[in-house]
């Protein structure tokens, strides 16, 4: 008998095929959520009210400074045990789309924040309200400048929704964990979902490279 | 049967803070050892070495965490060894540090002007000269901010370990949650401890950053 022996992962390839479905689902879901939240945000934090930039940095600054594990511990055990009972994808999606926010939302902000000031002057000497100007003439050159961090920020994201396995969501690392746990062949199990994450990233990368200027900042209309 | 006050959990969270501090502090002078290291091989052997070490990155970077220590974990057993959730947790910290680290300072390097670099061999320096008087000094100045941030993901990336059994401030949120029933509070606090450690870390990031910038 070898030390390595695939045979029980191999069997078991239905699950990990549902896991990745899940984990490339939660990806999707959670990216397009969680930018779009990161722009409004970035938005709140320039151009609104004073009390709505407290707000903001606030929560910014919390999903930031604290680690995703406990931040999905506390959406689905904490909230969940004064009220709001969800089940473990909600809670993940939630989870993932807060924390992606708060990150997206500091990225995005910083590729305005580096608009020429010229830009908005123009703009604004046109009679574009500040909603107009935000989105016909901040945001997509905004985008275009802080895209590669962005799709850095996004791979993170799909790396990190492993951990919604901890709260029992059955995507691939779950998979792994189950099978790890019948059959005790964990290092193989572990091995072949790290192999299907590393596929993911690298894919994921490149498939954001590509969209952005063809589908996200190259012809925004509003 | 004795059961917890609001100053227990609190108390027992704060003790076990020490323990994610300690954690982290092995895992950043282990990959900053381990970064250092490669990145002057890096810098010696542009193409074999350099392209291994691109894909020790790679694997790092394009990997979560969490699959990390359970390879690292189960791993270490696979060769005989019996691993300590410690053991295994520095191990795998320090090598996922490393890549991170030795990532951000080879680009630091890498955006010292060329002119740096053929000045100092044009007044005959070594390669470890040039490296110590002409390109380390400039590199550590564009470094600080971005390693500083490094370092707080490191503290928060600790609560991972926490999987494989090592207790530390994660960990000890989820015992004491079994215990008391109230995931809310303790996570909370949990969170809040989290919270006090990196923000300050974060603060003082971005105080760098912005003395660093202004210089130009």
């Amino acid at each position: 008998m070898s030390v390595l022996d695939f045979s029980a992962v191999v069997q078991a390839w239905p699950l990990f095929l549902e896991g990745l479905w899940l984990t490339c689902l939660l990806t999707a879901v959670s990216c397009l959520l969680g930018t779009l939240l990161g722009a409004a945000c970035a938005w709140g934090r320039i151009q609104g009210p004073i009390w709505l930039k407290a707000g903001l940095a606030c929560y910014v600054e919390l999903f930031r400074n604290t680690p995703f594990i406990i931040q999905i511990f506390f959406i689905f055990f904490g909230v969940a045990s004064v009220g709001f009972k969800m089940s473990a994808i909600p809670a993940s999606l939630i989870a993932l789309v807060l924390n992606l926010g708060a990150y997206a939302c500091e990225i995005i902000r910083a590729g305005i924040e580096a608009t020429p000031k010229g830009q908005i002057e123009a703009a604004q000497s046109l009679a574009l309200s500040r909603w107009q100007i935000f989105t016909r003439v901040l945001i997509a050159p905004a985008l275009a400048r802080v895209w590669p961090a962005l799709v850095s920020q996004l791979v993170i994201i799909m790396l990190a929704s492993s951990v919604c396995s901890q709260i029992s969501a059955e995507e691939v690392s779950y998979a792994a964990n189950f099978v790890a746990g019948k059959t005790f062949r964990s290092f193989e199990a572990f091995m072949v979902v790290t192999a299907c994450y590393l596929v993911l990233a690298i894919f994921l990368r490149k498939l954001l490279l590509w969209i952005g200027p063809r589908f996200v900042f190259g012809r925004m209309k509003f | 049967m004795n059961s917890f006050t609001t100053w227990d959990v609190i108390r027992n969270l704060l003790l076990s803070v020490p323990w994610t501090l300690f954690l982290s502090a092995i895992a950043f002078v282990g990959g900053s050892v381990l970064g250092l290291i490669l990145l002057v091989l890096r810098i010696m052997k542009p193409h074999s070495l350099g392209r291994a070490i691109t894909w020790y990155v790679q694997l790092f970077q394009g990997t979560p965490l969490l699959m990390q220590l359970f390879l690292t974990y189960f791993g270490l057993a696979l060769f005989g060894l019996n691993p300590s959730p410690l053991l295994a947790a520095t191990l795998c910290l320090s090598l996922y540090a490393g890549a991170f680290l030795t990532e951000t300072w080879h680009g630091c390097v890498m955006s010292i002007p060329k002119g740096q670099w053929e000045a100092s061999s044009s007044l005959a320096l070594n390669l470890r000269e040039q490296l110590q008087y002409v390109i380390f000094p400039q590199a550590v100045r564009v470094s600080v901010p971005p390693t500083v941030g490094l370092g707080v993901q490191i503290i928060k990336n600790t609560s991972l370990a926490s999987v494989i059994g090592f207790v530390e401030l994660t960990r000890t949120g989820q015992i004491i949650t079994n215990v008391t029933y109230d995931p809310f509070f303790v996570y909370g606090v949990v969170a809040l401890l989290y919270f006090a450690i990196c923000f300050p870390c974060s603060m003082w990031g971005r105080a760098l950053e912005r003395k660093f910038t202004f210089k130009h």
